[in-house]
């Protein structure tokens, strides 16, 4: 039994066949029960809004004061307004995520295939997540510097050229890689170590995994931001 | 058990990419308007609120105090300028004061060395009278004094 418990499957997923679309289930089912836990904990907070913070306001409060400062140190005075819900959501979403996958003992639900775990140790969500960066800081340039955006291509001079093109490329292939690979592999250690050794030895590896898990959620979204504070910098 | 199954298989894996990926991008772009009108906005507005109510505040207060120091300045030149016509009333009224003593002491001197002269004057010339009386008296009794005599004879 506890064998079966500490079981791990790696690379198998639930599929859900929607018409001619094959969907990894898992990964949308651990998505809305974080995300309705993530909504409904939000819309609490912000039910009864007051001047004189209380309670969970206090901390909601906190967390956008935390994320205005990264969004506006990392893209700048004057257009982090537009950009803070998009870095706050990547920041939120991937949190969540991280730390739902590694709190909640998804293990005891059985599943026909796979099992439930953090949606981002699917390299589709974080594929998905760095795409929308990519796409992000595309949009964040040419909407406010036009066909200017491109000098930053030849920004100090044009023998940059190749290397910003290929960064265009190697910057949503590391954001996507770094996350999935954190986070699927504290999950593997997480479960090899339960498998081996049930009990204490995990834990530190478990705190270690909500260290990583915090970390990597900072980073995505500082990278984010930071991409985007990129583009839409202006040359002097 | 352990079942490691990275690459290998037809189905699934763990680079499996399909329609996973587009439809979890559009959940991510549904949640950013979700949060932005749930969490973002009412929040901002207000945090950003309150920070205007403080900023305010202080630019308020230090309004204030600009003017109490202005008010502080105004008042205490004011003071200043008092305490010196304070002075200057009572510099001038003991001078003032001086003066009129000064002369009421110069007119009560001279009076009274006006009235000293006139009982002086009165006196000498009472005892120049009383002289002359005398004189005369003694006159009168030396001749009364000889014609007593003459008679006797």
């Amino acid at each position: 039994m506890l064998t079966n418990f500490a079981a791990l499957e790696v690379g198998q997923h639930l599929y859900w066949q929607i018409g001619n679309i094959r969907l990894h289930g898992q990964v949308f089912l651990t998505s809305w029960i974080l995300l309705g836990a993530l909504l409904v904990f939000i819309s609490l907070g912000t039910k009864k809004m007051e001047n004189d913070p209380k309670g969970l306001q206090n901390l909601l409060e906190f967390l956008w004061d935390y994320i205005r400062d990264l969004a506006r140190t990392q893209i700048g005075e004057k257009v982090y307004r537009d950009w803070m819900p998009f870095i706050g959501t990547l920041f939120l979403f991937v949190f969540v995520s991280n730390w739902g996958g590694a709190l909640i003992p998804w293990r005891l639900i059985k599943l026909p295939s796979g099992e439930l775990g953090a949606p981002t140790a699917d390299i589709n969500t974080t594929i998905a997540l760095a795409l929308l960066v990519s796409l992000s800081y595309f949009y964040a340039g040419l909407s406010n510097k036009g066909w200017r955006y491109f000098e930053y291509y030849v920004h100090p001079t044009p023998i940059m050229l190749p290397f910003k093109i290929l960064e265009d490329f190697t910057k949503p292939l590391s954001l996507s890689f770094r996350l999935f690979g954190n986070i699927l592999a504290d999950e593997l250690v997480v479960g090899v170590l339960v498998f081996l050794v049930p009990l204490i030895l995990p834990i530190p590896v478990m705190f270690l995994g909500l260290f990583t898990s915090a970390i990597q959620a900072l980073i995505f979204a500082t990278l984010a931001a930071y991409y985007i504070g990129e583009a839409v910098e202006e040359h002097h | 058990m352990l079942a490691f199954n990275f690459f290998g298989a037809t189905e699934g894996g763990l680079f499996d990419i399909n329609a996973t990926l587009p439809l979890m991008a559009i959940q991510v772009v549904a949640l950013t308007y979700i949060l932005n009108s749930l969490f973002f906005k009412p929040v901002g507005n207000v945090v950003e609120k309150r920070e205007k109510f403080v900023s305010n505040n202080i630019i308020d207060a230090k309004n204030k105090l600009s003017e109490v120091k202005k008010l502080e300045a105004d008042l205490l030149t004011q003071l200043q300028s008092a305490r010196a016509e304070a002075q200057r009333i009572v510099s001038e009224a003991e001078n003032e004061s001086d003066k009129l003593y000064k002369e009421a002491l110069e007119l009560a001197n001279n009076e009274a060395n006006a009235s000293k002269e006139k009982a002086r004057q009165e006196i000498v010339s009472q005892t120049s009278a009383a002289r002359d009386q005398l004189s005369k008296q003694a006159d009168e009794l030396s001749e009364l004094i000889v014609n007593r005599l003459i008679l006797e004879k």
